[in-house]
Formats: structure tokens, sequence, C-alpha cells
């Protein structure tokens, strides 16, 4: 008999349920449902199903940082509203403005764990995955249906395999990976399938890289994605877990219907050209291609090392477009002040922005004009992605980001370190 | 029952930034504010022109990127009747479902079809029918398929809360 992907595993304890293979409908019930400034929507959702209570409200986590701060009065009653709901129903974990992203912050406050399942109204929620965990998205409806019953049915996917070998150049990082896996794999390859990432290769990626990968996932369709947690994952989470837990691990006879391997040692940074994540070539492809404005922050590069690297390519530079940085937490933003980051950032011409999603998607604070052309660290780059339909956005790691903010045009940040 | 649908039909991996613009998403909630933006940045033409009862024909991927619900409802309250793609992001095929708009999985007919062109949808016979050819609506697991037929996911969860299980 044939072993049991991550996939199988984790939707198997989610359900309580002794086994599961791919293919089986199971009615799922996560450790921690997730949502956002969406949460005002879902409340209202929840109201028509003609449920009085939330069912686990020390299970739902919102966070309010997707338009933070509220930058219209439609928006700020939208965050009041939230609270409100909050409120009313016992919500047990509600982070405010400037708190951070939702997928950070829940990494931050050891609300997901190892071996663990979050299903979150969002479809970055594959992100959970860097900890050993099971992220799925979900739609709005499924969520009011989630706080009211503490259940949604989840089909258990077919999983690929990802096994990445080999170290990293410098200049060189986990952004880059995700960017050349999405090239190879193209927007359907993880459809429907769970990511299952191994390789010695892992172990070389920082902390604060590894959830780009579950996190870029999202761009080739997949329903989840993992990394198995090692010895520094469990060290994060020691001072922050409120919990024991139970890391999962893929049997190694575990049956994958695809399997990939990318070597990371002769990796060159990469590119994604508008309006598609996947459409990617080295920078070396597109030197010189102007920009106007530069943003680094996101889910997917608003890290601590985000910013390092961001710094160490701007220490004593002066920017010639405009770069907008926005840490993607409070505790990353307290760090990088605390390291002086914030202090190459700002004199090198770095407007900084209150933790959250920023520009990513056209919300606000940093939207460009029509005809403008942003490179970014975020994950998509679809048109009107950042608010308006003919702003072309390319995507890439903070070196390569801040590189370009130097000169305005797109920069192999190699030169910069060399 | 049978009846004849008009189509709109577009390419590959159609995401939902483009079907309903995040621009819009925390701030709109009247079905005619939605219905008024879909597509609004990859087809101007379809919301002024699209009329109950219209169905979309897409290639593979249809709906990926962004969880965003609107981005089914847009279409919804804008009258299609149907969605037909060689494929569907997850979330937006099981958005679909909780809304009970019918997704159907058919590959390739959208490159068969133009803008324009009818299509028949047989309830009966589980069929839909070109210029070109029949073809089968594939099932969906019966859960899945009772959500459908509840009209979706909300309908369904009424019926219980109303019900007072627990
Ligand atoms: S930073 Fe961007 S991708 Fe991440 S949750 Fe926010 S809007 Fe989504």
């Amino acid at each position: 008999m044939a072993g049991r992907t991550f996939a199988e595993k984790a939707l198997a304890r989610a359900a309580g349920v002794p086994d599961a293979r791919a293919g089986d409908i199971l009615d799922v019930t996560p450790d921690l449902m997730l949502s956002h400034d969406n949460s005002a929507a879902i409340s209202q959702i929840f109201r028509e199903t003609g449920a009085a209570q939330v069912v686990y409200p020390e299970r739902i986590a919102i966070t309010l940082d997707h338009a933070v701060p509220a930058p219209t009065t439609r928006h700020a009653q939208n965050h009041a509203e939230i609270r409100e709901w909050v409120r009313q129903q016992g919500i047990a974990h509600l982070f405010e403005v400037g708190r951070g992203i939702c997928h950070q912050v829940i990494a931050e406050e050891g609300l997901i764990l190892p071996g663990e399942t979050v299903l979150g109204a969002d479809s970055h929620t594959t992100h959970a995955g860097w900890l050993g965990a099971f992220g799925a998205g979900v739609g709005r409806t499924e969520m009011a249906a989630l706080w009211a019953t503490g259940q949604l049915w989840m089909r258990v996917p077919d999983a690929i395999r990802i096994t990445l070998s080999g170290r990293l150049a410098r200049g060189v990082t986990a952004k880059d990976v995700a960017l050349h896996i999405l090239a190879a794999l193209g927007p359907t390859a993880a459809l429907y399938r769970s990511v299952e990432f191994a390789g010695d290769g892992l172990a070389g990626l920082s902390l604060d890289e590894r959830p780009v990968l579950p996190n870029m996932m999202a761009e080739a369709g997949a329903k989840n994605a993992y990394l198995p947690p090692d010895d520094a994952v469990f060290a994060y989470l020691e001072p922050r877990r409120t919990r024991d837990y139970t890391p999962l691990y893929p049997d190694p006879d575990a049956e994958y219907v695809a399997d990939y391997r990318f070597d990371l040692d002769s990796l060159a940074p990469q590119v994604a050209l508008p309006e598609q994540p996947d459409h990617v070539r080295p920078v070396t492809d597109v030197i010189g291609q102007p920009v106007q404005q530069a943003f680094i922050g996101t889910c997917t590069n608003g890290r601590l090392d985000d910013l390092r690297a961001a710094a160490q390519i701007l220490r004593g530079q002066r920017v010639r477009c405009r770069l907008i940085v926005i840490p993607a937490s409070a505790e990353v933003m307290l760090a990088a002040a605390r390291e002086g980051i914030l202090d190459t950032l700002i004199s090198a011409g770095a407007a900084i922005g209150t933790p959250g999603c920023g520009p990513c998607m056209g919300n606000h604070m940093g939207i460009p004009a029509p005809g403008e052309v942003t490179i970014s660290t975020g994950s998509r780059n679809f048109r009107g992605r950042m608010g308006t339909p003919d702003a072309p956005v390319y995507l890439a790691s903070p070196y390569v980001v801040a590189a370009s903010a130097i000169w305005g045009t797109i920069t192999d940040p190699r030169e910069v370190l060399a | 029952m049978r009846t004849e649908h008009r189509c709109w039909v577009y390419g590959d991996n159609v995401n939902t930034d483009v079907i309903f613009p995040g621009r819009y998403t925390y701030t709109l909630r009247e079905p005619r504010e939605i219905a008024a933006h879909a597509l609004e940045d990859l087809d101007p033409d379809f919301a002024p022109n699209v009329r109950p009862g219209d169905v979309i024909v897409a290639g593979a991927n249809w709906g990926c990127g962004s969880s965003r619900e609107q981005a089914v409802t847009a279409l919804k309250f804008a009258g299609v009747a149907l969605i037909i793609a060689s494929s569907f992001a997850r979330i937006y095929f099981r958005n679909c479902i909780n809304q009970g708009l019918l997704p159907i999985i058919i590959p390739g007919l959208n490159t068969q079809l133009r803008t324009g062109d009818t299509l028949v949808w047989d309830r009966e016979a589980g069929t839909i029918s070109t210029q070109g050819g029949v073809y089968p609506i594939p099932p969906l697991p019966p859960s899945v398929q009772a959500i459908l037929d509840a009209g979706g996911l909300l309908p369904m969860l009424q019926r219980r809360f109303r019900q007072g299980e627990p």
C-alpha cells in the first residue's frame, strides 16, 4: 500500500478520520479561520444564513490589512463594521490597522502550527505551508459557512513534489526560485493540487524567505503548498505558540502525480513580465526597462530579510524613481528600525508606509498613474492589479527592485553588490 | 428543458482582477453596482451589453488569482446563466457552486465559438450543443451537486438554520 502525502495526512487529521486518499471528499474543521478587510461582507452573509453565533470564536482571526489606515470614508465604515462584529461575537483574534498582513501576522502570533489546517478567505492562504501547515483559500460565502458551522467540504487533492537542491548565489533569493518554478510549471500545473516541497535546498533558505514558495504557488493554481518543518521552524514557534502540535511529513513512498527538480546553484535573479506571474525571464533579459515606481513589501516579500536586502543595495545611494517600502508587519518594521534599516532606506529616498498590503491590490498607498511602470516584490501583476489597467507591473526580488530604484530602470543587483 | 444562450467567448488564464477589479472589492456591495463593473478591465463591451441568459465560454484556468467572490457574483448579477471553461481555478469553481451558478468543464469549446454565437443547454440530457457538436456536462460529486440544487451555499445554510438543526 502506497504511503500518504502531506495533504492526505493533514486533511484526514482536520476531518478527524483515520485515513484519507486523494479524491476523497471530507468535512474539515480547520484549526484557524482567517479573513481580513472582507470580514464585514462575510458577516453580512453570515447574518443572512440565520445562524446566531459563530461556533468557534477562538479559532477566528481577522486582520485589518488590505486598506489601512482607511483611505476613504467607505473603507473606514467597512473597518468600523468589522470591529463591531468582532465585539458582538466575541471573536478572539482581531489585529488592528498597522499590525500587519494576515498571513504574516498569524505566523508571528503562533496561531497556526505545523500539521494544522487554516482556511482563509484569501487566495494566498497557501502561505501557511512554510510552517508545515495546510493552508487553502476559500470564498466569502464559504467563510460565513465556516463561522456558522465550523466545517467545510474539501476534496483531498492530488499532490506534486518539487525537490530543491543546492544553494543560492549571493543576490539570489527564494523569490527568484518561486518565479523560476512558476515559469517551468505555468499557471495551471498545480491546479487543484497540493505542492509539496522537498530536498536539501530548503535548509539553505532563511525563515523569512521560505514563505515565498508556498505563497506564490497560488499562481500555479495550487490548493495548498507545503514545506517540511525543521528545527529552525520549531525554534521560531517556541516563544509564540500557546498549544502543542504534531508536525506531519509525507511518507517516503507517497504517490505524487508529478515530480519536479530544481537546482539552486546556478539560478540567476528572475523577473516576471506584465501581466502574468509565470511570464518570467532572467533579469539580464530586461535590463534597462524604465520604471517610474518601485515597491518593496507584501506578504510575499515584506519581511526583515527583504528590507535588509534592500538596505544592502541602497546604503549610501539615492533613488531615481519613487520607492515605496511597506513592511509586512509591525514586528518587521520595529526590527528594521532597530537595525538601522529604515534609516538607510529613508536616507536613500524611500517612502515608508504603514504595515499592510499597501498598493499590492490597487487600494491605496502607491497606485501608479496610467502609463507608469512599476516593479514590485508582490506576487501578482495581472492587468489592473495595482489599480489601473494600463500600468504594467514587473515582479522581482527585493534585491532587483531596490537596484532598479537606484537607476529608474530594471537593474541586475549583482552589479550593485559586486 | 432546452434553452438557447448567447455566448461571450474568452481565452486562457482570465484572472479575477479583470473579472472584478480589486479596487472595488471593499466598497461595492449592491448587486447592480457590482454587475456594472463585470469584466471591466478585460472587455468593456460586456457589462453594458450582456443580457440575462447569456453564457461565458472560456479557455483554461478561468478565474485564477484572488479569491474574490464578486468575480462570480458580478457575472451572476449581470444575468449570466452558465460558465463553460476548459478548466477553472479552484476557488472560482467553488465560488460558482456556492453561488448556484453551474460551472461546466468542456475543454477547447472556446476555440470553436465566437462572441455572439449561440449554444443550447439541455438540462434533462445533461448536454451542451453547438453547431460543431454535442458535449456532455460532466457530473459533480453528489454532495457538491446538492449545494447547486439548493440554489447555492447560502440557501442551503438558511434551510439548515431555519429548521433549527445544530
Ligand atoms: S499583500 Fe497582496 S497578495 Fe498579500 S494578502 Fe495583501 S493583497 Fe493579498
